[in-house]
């Protein structure tokens, strides 16, 4: 007879995830509308590593160092933070269908950046001089009052997931009513709010980058210590209790972690879909159900995602890019298509 | 491992009392069932117990009210099984049974060797451990009614609060769950409090019962002289007789009135 194991994350799972991240890493740098040659992006490295000759010229090294390499690490940031709420948000509200945006962060986030756009209509140019662009600031803002406003208006309104979720889609309808409203009256600017909305990883440097690591990097790390928390909230506020948990405050930790690592996402890459629903529920169907798992998983396979839809993105239409929204969506929904029918039996 | 004391015991939710002034003393390894017709207030007096559900009067373990315990302390102390539980179904058996460790532990700790082994020796001893690995939306609904008692044997309480533990079992698998109470109860000294509404079950198995009708206690006693046929015509609207098993317990059973058939 087999001993009962539990389920834990393996130093397999990790390997395997963080192998594939690598390669995704590698092959994004390397890739790009100029060709700055295999070879020589590879010898730059080893050269930067162990202090030898650069091989690239200074605006190639410009090209890879200033605007490559961030990118891609806030590719893997952003999909990172969002895969890691979405398993969070999907935990706590025990839905399926929740995502990073359910309290009203996307709508936030997106009424700010509006208003920013239309009160200072030169916000993109602006920001030249800036450390921080005033764009990112007022979209985290608007995500975080999105979800307090939601919180608020929860707390209120009765205790429950279910009070909250619905306080969620209130706020988040009026806040885009709002902010349709403010378009209307600003059409010069509906381009640029368009654009922002699609998301994208393309006017970024490692301001950005320095910017939201602490908040990703903070609420990652509470949310994977959270896997066995989220766990026993799954057997619903009643049995969580008895089991000497107090469901309100561990769902209060959950939310504001990941609720900071959505606000951070959004900020420096606007509204893009799919990441948050879909990463966890491909690491659900393929790897196991427990979130000590799914929650750390969901982090690697989000970071993995965005950095290879953003090579996409970027390669696709060269040297005109995509949105990368329409690419996570484009792959991604026929890949959790194939997931679904792949499972069905183990789900049956 | 734990006497239970109640003393005037009122349980509902802000101003409603769904059940008042409950009384009743019960003895370390004792089992008492709570029966009466739906809607009587037995549920609610198994969340007061658990702390779910606020409560005036008194409620003592081992002579210290649980109302001064913290969440924790009274989760070591108390395990409790609701009517329907919410299974988290991605979850294998042992990952759900090893939620019952959860009072054990720091808040963000994860559980050791010894919380393992206790779950191990919680599924072999019911009889689960070749389903340990199995995800919970695989098990029948015997074997998940036996997982959900795997989690609350996990917690090494010594009072259980099992709410209906026999819903949606066929006979067989009623019976052979409520053995299986019986003799953990028996092996450990555990203290049973167990709502049935088998009434012959619940005369099999509890050495005590508590009539509960409307929210008032209307009968405690050893279940030959709370069961009489009385009693469950007044209570449950119910035409039955009583009758005696082989072994001297009784047996509650409908008998069909004649004249209440419509030609």
């Amino acid at each position: 007879m087999s001993d009962p194991r539990p389920t834990r994350l393996t130093w397999r799972q990790v390997a395997v995830g963080c192998a594939l991240l690598v390669v995704v890493v590698v092959a994004s740098v390397l890739l790009g509308a100029i060709d700055l040659g295999w070879g020589r992006v590879l010898t730059e490295f080893w050269a930067q590593l162990t202090g030898g000759v650069s091989p690239l010229s200074e605006q190639e090294a410009a090209i890879l160092w200033q605007i490559r390499v961030p990118r891609v690490v806030l590719g893997c940031l952003v999909g990172g933070a969002l895969a890691v709420s979405g398993a969070a948000f999907q935990g706590v509200f025990r839905n399926p269908l929740a995502d990073p945006y359910l309290l009203g962060a996307a709508a936030g986030a997106g009424l700010a950046a509006t208003l920013m756009v239309f009160a200072v209509p030169a916000s993109q140019e602006m920001a030249q001089g800036w450390s921080i662009g005033p764009l990112p600031l007022a979209a985290f803002l608007g995500a975080i009052g999105g979800v307090g406003l939601t919180w608020a208006l929860g707390r209120s309104a009765g205790s429950g997931t279910a009070t909250l979720v619905l306080a969620g889609v209130a706020v988040a309808s009026f806040l885009t009513a709002v902010q349709t409203f403010v378009q209307q009256l600003n059409v010069e600017n509906l381009r640029v709010i368009y654009n922002w909305m699609l998301g994208g990883l393309g006017t970024t440097g490692w301001n950005e980058v320095l910017l939201i690591l602490p908040y990703v990097a903070v609420s990652s790390a509470v949310l994977c210590a959270s896997g066995r928390l989220i766990d026993v909230l799954g057997v619903g506020d009643e049995e969580a209790s008895a089991l000497g948990l107090r469901p309100a405050r561990v769902r209060l930790l959950v939310l504001v972690a990941a609720s900071l690592a959505t606000a951070a996402a959004v900020s420096v890459s606007g509204l893009i879909g799919f990441v948050g629903i879909v990463v966890p529920h491909v690491i659900r169907l393929m790897v196991a159900g427990s979130y000590r798992v799914l929650v750390p998983l969901s982090l690697i396979g989000g970071a993995i995602f965005l950095a290879a839809a953003d090579v996409a993105a970027r390669t696709v239409m060269a040297p005109s890019e995509l949105p990368i929204g329409v690419i996570t969506a484009f792959t991604g929904a026929p890949f959790f298509a194939f997931v679904l029918r792949a499972t069905r039996k183990e789900r049956a | 491992m734990a006497e239970l004391e109640l003393r005037s015991v009122s349980a509902g939710y802000k101003d409603t009392m769904v059940v008042r002034e409950v009384t009743a003393r019960l003895p370390r390894g004792s089992w008492l069932a709570i029966i009466g017709p739906n809607g009587a207030g037995k549920s609610t007096l198994l969340k007061a117990i658990t702390g779910i559900t606020g409560h005036s009067g008194e409620i003592l373990l081992d002579g210290a009210p649980i109302s001064a315990m913290s969440a924790r302390e009274r989760a070591r102390a108390v395990g409790y099984a609701p009517q329907t539980p919410v299974v988290p179904e991605g979850l294998t058996v042992t990952d759900y049974a090893l939620l019952g460790r959860t009072p054990h532990l720091g808040l963000l700790a994860r559980e050791g060797a010894s919380d393992l082994v206790i779950v191990r020796e919680v599924l072999a001893r019911l009889d689960l451990d070749h389903l340990a690995d199995r995800p919970l939306r695989t098990l029948s609904g015997g074997e998940r009614q036996r997982a959900v008692l795997a989690r609350v044997l996990a917690q090494q309480a010594g009072l259980l609060l099992l709410d209906e533990p026999t819903t949606g079992l066929d006979v067989g698998h009623a019976q052979a769950l409520l053995e299986l109470v019986d003799r953990l109860r028996r092996a450990d000294g555990t203290t049973v409090v167990s709502t049935l509404h088998d009434l012959t079950l619940a005369a099999q198995y509890a050495d005590e019962l508590i009539l509960v009708d409307n929210g008032d206690v209307v009968a405690v006693g050893p279940p030959a002289e709370v069961l009489t046929a009385e009693r469950v015509a007044t209570h449950y609207g119910a035409k039955v007789a009583i009758l005696a098993a082989p072994d001297g317990t009784p047996v509650v059973t409908p008998v069909r009135d004649p004249s209440a058939v419509v030609p």
